[in-house]
């Protein structure tokens, strides 16, 4: 395409072990939304770690307004005219709005920083965003939505023409995401070439006009967005057809004969109070509401995560005091938290190492692991769960999100645990490896773990839970089970509407 | 099992011989002269072997701190607390009940180590202070302590059995040489045979996480203190014995630098993760082999600590792989232009 201003041909890129890109070509045009998807580890993020200078590409090359460019670090792309937004805000939280937003290139008045002129532009800056709020406000006294916007703000005042968004709806509530719709239609319209890295394929079909999608490090094709049914472009990302996923069967019934493994009596953490919960023998109980309803919380304190002030937690009858996640793990409970990177995985440690760990913890500091039967484990689990990774010698933080969160199941399932607690275990992972894990959970019920599910979409916790606990504002408003768990009527519990 | 080039020893391995090489050549073999006086062995190596016991031991302590991410720099206070104590009651100027025991003396200069290690660890575990900070109070005030200890004199003894700590010889090999392979070994077992290297690792590289993984964070912390503090103890006994003697106001001055310099060296990252005590204990005697050839070639006084900021850059460029990387792309560019002209 002539006039594109940005193009990507023949991209390479190898790490260690890992071809992440091969041949791959993208292209873009002024005014214009591109969706680029794929599955994780699809290299989606490589290749947009190479155009913005973070990683340098083995070959290829990269036109940009027609001159070949070869940004080896993220100020190189930035002069260029390409600016990121990455999914984690990358601000500074203790700084103001302001200085955020022009942090390293503050105008200067007699060699010091014109605050003035700062804390003007920022405002008419933000303006165009139809954001009135106080710039000289610490960031982080903004949510996480507003932080994003300025972001974006802070982005496109560089004078970029190429913009890229990378996940940047997954932490974001469906108002705000209309929201952010709206920015980029609008930033679209003033000629810039938006990049939309994302996992949710209707929001792709909402904003993109055209989608490039890659599949294992290669490129499969670039498609007009209209063209291109969702079903097609499912099949295209997972190289297979669409139908095996839907297959995966709701469980039926419920594994629970009313046997109870868990129950907490008015338990109590520094973030959550009267939690009076019960968990079924062979159970998927799932906790829905919005993020920070108040589900996360008592998965916490269930775990020993949180320190519990009050109330007691039964397990099989008898009365357990879990004061330490190292307590619970002694009686049988996993957890995958919510944030995966922080709380979860140990980046630098190997696949076998990450996987064992709970384990080893379980057994007791003496008790080592002995090589052979880590490498058992590993080598089991690594096949059970489909894991994608050249050797368990890799360090947990070079594979894909959804392959490292397959890794923490792993890690879970080697306890072999009672109670599994998955707190948005599909959170930013692709369809492929949501559909592993969602089959994954539910066949762990039907072999008699319970199973305590907690995410944001409903759909899946439509599909996957037994029994389902609703919060609103850190209170439990309902309890469901069989036929009443549907997404229609969990909105509404959710909402509110349904309160005498 | 991975080949030996592959492992974290391999550099400084390497980087240790090439220095003691280099060492032999310039000094025209005298380097490696090892003469046999009485059944001992005398020598440059093995000056070296004698007095980087005390950086070995010191590193395998240090080794931990950092591989959690932490970091000890009161080990220097630790020391002259440790031989302090010892020497004062060597001395029988405290606890004279003790009759000087030396036996004793020791044990108790060990389990005051223990003490300044468990401080540490409670400001580190359990106050949550950053270990820089918290160790810098036992840092400032360590020295106090032990001239409080010595009553602000140097304690001189005469206790042969005290000074073969330092100076003493088994199979013609110095002493303090023993103490430091006993002290690896035990460490290794720790690390190696159980499964506190992996948590020390994994404390290292995401705290959160691991707790989250049931890993006591807060134990080990409290233990690795403590082991540290021991470590430094027994440095400083060994120190003092070297000295007939306690010098509160010198003993281990600047060495908690040598001892996370040695760590570095080794390749031990200072944020925390993997980490190898055989690395570190490969970094002090580099740290050691520097300290002696430079004063074993006469250096001028006025010059030394030039001479070996110099060196050590050095050796911290070769360990640095992004270095590497630009120095080898850096020919490989050359002569791809060689090609084409």
């Amino acid at each position: 395409m002539e006039d594109s201003i940005l193009r990507m041909e023949n991209i390479n890129k190898e790490f260690p072990g890992v071809k992440a890109l091969s041949d791959v070509e993208f292209s873009l045009q002024p005014g214009e939304i591109h969706a680029l998807l794929g599955e994780n580890g699809a290299g989606k993020s490589t290749l947009i770690k190479v155009l913005t200078g973070v990683e340098i590409k083995d070959s290829g090359h990269i036109i940009m307004d027609g001159r070949e460019i070869s940004p080896r670090t993220p100020i190189d792309a930035q002069n260029a005219g390409i600016s990121t937004v990455y999914q984690e805000v990358n601000l500074c939280p203790d700084l103001s709005v302001a200085e955020n937003v022009f942090i390293g290139r503050e105008p200067k008045k007699a060699g010091r920083i014109d605050w003035k002129t700062v804390n003007e532009k920022t405002v008419a800056l933000l303006k165009d965003f139809d954001l009135d709020i106080n710039v000289e406000e610490r960031l982080d006294n903004y949510s996480v939505a507003v932080q994003q916007m300025i972001a974006i703000a802070r982005a496109v005042d560089t004078n970029a023409k190429v913009l890229i968004l990378d996940e940047p709806t997954s932490s974001l509530a469906t108002q705000e995401v209309q929201k952010l719709f709206d920015i980029m239609r609008m930033l679209k319209d003033r000629g810039m070439g938006i990049i939309f890295v994302t996992h949710f394929l209707d929001q792709v079909y909402e904003v993109s006009d055209r989608i490039t999608v890659l599949r294992n490090g290669s490129y499969v094709g670039t498609y007009e967005t209209e063209n291109l049914p969702m079903i097609d472009l499912v099949g295209k990302m997972i190289g297979k057809d669409y139908d095996s996923l839907e297959a995966i069967p709701k469980l039926s019934g419920g594994g629970s004969d009313g046997e109870v493994l868990l129950s907490v009596v008015n338990g109590a953490t520094d973030n959550i109070s009267d939690v009076n919960v019960t968990i079924g023998k062979g159970d998927v109980t799932g906790f829905a509401g919005l993020l920070g309803s108040g589900r996360s919380e008592i998965a916490r304190l269930i775990f020993g995560a949180d320190k519990k002030h009050s109330g007691t937690v039964e397990m099989e009858g008898r009365k357990t005091e879990i004061t330490s996640p190292l307590d619970a793990i002694n009686n049988d409970i996993a957890f995958c938290p919510e944030d995966r990177k922080k709380e979860g995985i140990i980046g630098d440690l190997t696949i076998r190492e990450n996987i064992v760990i709970a384990l080893q913890s379980k057994r007791g500091v003496l008790h080592k692991i002995s090589r052979r039967e880590a490498d058992e484990i590993t080598e089991k689990l690594i096949e059970e769960l489909a894991i994608k990774t050249p050797s368990a010698d890799q360090k947990i933080k070079n594979l894909s999100g959804g392959n490292q969160q397959k890794v923490l199941l792993a890690r879970w399932l080697a306890t072999n645990p009672k109670l599994l607690i998955l707190d948005e275990p599909t959170r930013g992972i692709d369809i492929g490896a949501k559909a592993e894990i969602q089959k994954t959970v539910v066949e762990l019920a039907g072999r008699g773990m319970s199973c305590v599910f907690i995410s944001s979409e409903l759909e899946e916790m439509e599909r996957c839970c037994t029994k389902m606990f609703v919060l609103r504002d850190k209170k439990i408003v309902g309890e469901l089970s069989g036929d009443e768990i549907s997404q229609s009527y969990i909105m509404k519990q959710i909402a509110g509407e349904e309160t005498e | 099992m991975k080949k030996f080039t592959q492992k974290m020893e391999f550099k400084p391995f390497c980087v240790l011989i090439a220095i003691i090489l280099i060492c032999g050549i310039i000094s025209g073999g005298d380097f490696f002269k090892i003469t046999i006086v009485d059944g001992h062995f005398y020598g440059r190596l093995i000056d070296i072997l004698r007095n980087g016991s005390r950086y070995a031991i010191l590193a395998a302590g240090m080794t931990m701190a950092l591989g959690t991410g932490g970091t000890d720099i009161s080990v220097g206070s630790v020391m002259a607390i440790s031989g302090a104590i010892a020497c004062s009651i060597v001395d029988s100027r405290i606890l004279p009940g003790l009759g000087g025991n030396v036996f004793l003396a020791v044990l108790i200069a060990l389990a005051a180590g223990a003490v300044c290690g468990a401080w540490n660890g409670f400001m580190i575990a359990k106050l949550k202070v950053q270990p820089m900070v918290a160790t810098m109070i036992l840092l400032t005030a360590g020295r106090g302590i032990a001239q409080l200890v010595a009553d602000g004199k140097i304690v001189t003894i005469t206790s042969d059995a005290y000074y073969s700590i330092s100076g003493g010889y088994i199979l013609g090999f110095p002493a303090p040489m023993f103490i430091a392979i006993g002290v690896i070994i035990l460490f290794m077992i720790l690390t190696r045979y159980t499964a506190f290297g992996m948590q020390v690792e994994a404390i290292g590289v995401n705290q959160q996480s691991s707790r989250l993984a049931g890993i006591k964070v807060e134990r080990n912390l409290w233990i690795i203190y403590i082991l540290c503090g021991i470590t430094a103890a027994l440095a400083g006994i060994i120190e003092s014995a070297g000295i007939k003697g306690a010098d509160c106001n010198n003993c281990g001055l600047m060495i908690e630098m040598d001892g996370i310099l040695a760590v570095a060296i080794g390749g031990t990252s200072l944020a925390g993760g993997r980490f190898s005590i055989i690395s570190s204990v490969i970094g002090a005697l580099i740290v050691q082999t520097i300290s002696t050839t430079i004063y074993a070639f006469g250096v001028a006084p006025e010059l030394t600590r030039v001479a070996k900021a110099i060196i050590v850059i050095i050796v911290c460029l070769i360990q640095s792989q992004a270095f590497m990387d630009k120095l080898k792309g850096l020919f490989t560019s050359g002569k791809r232009k060689e090609v084409q002209a």
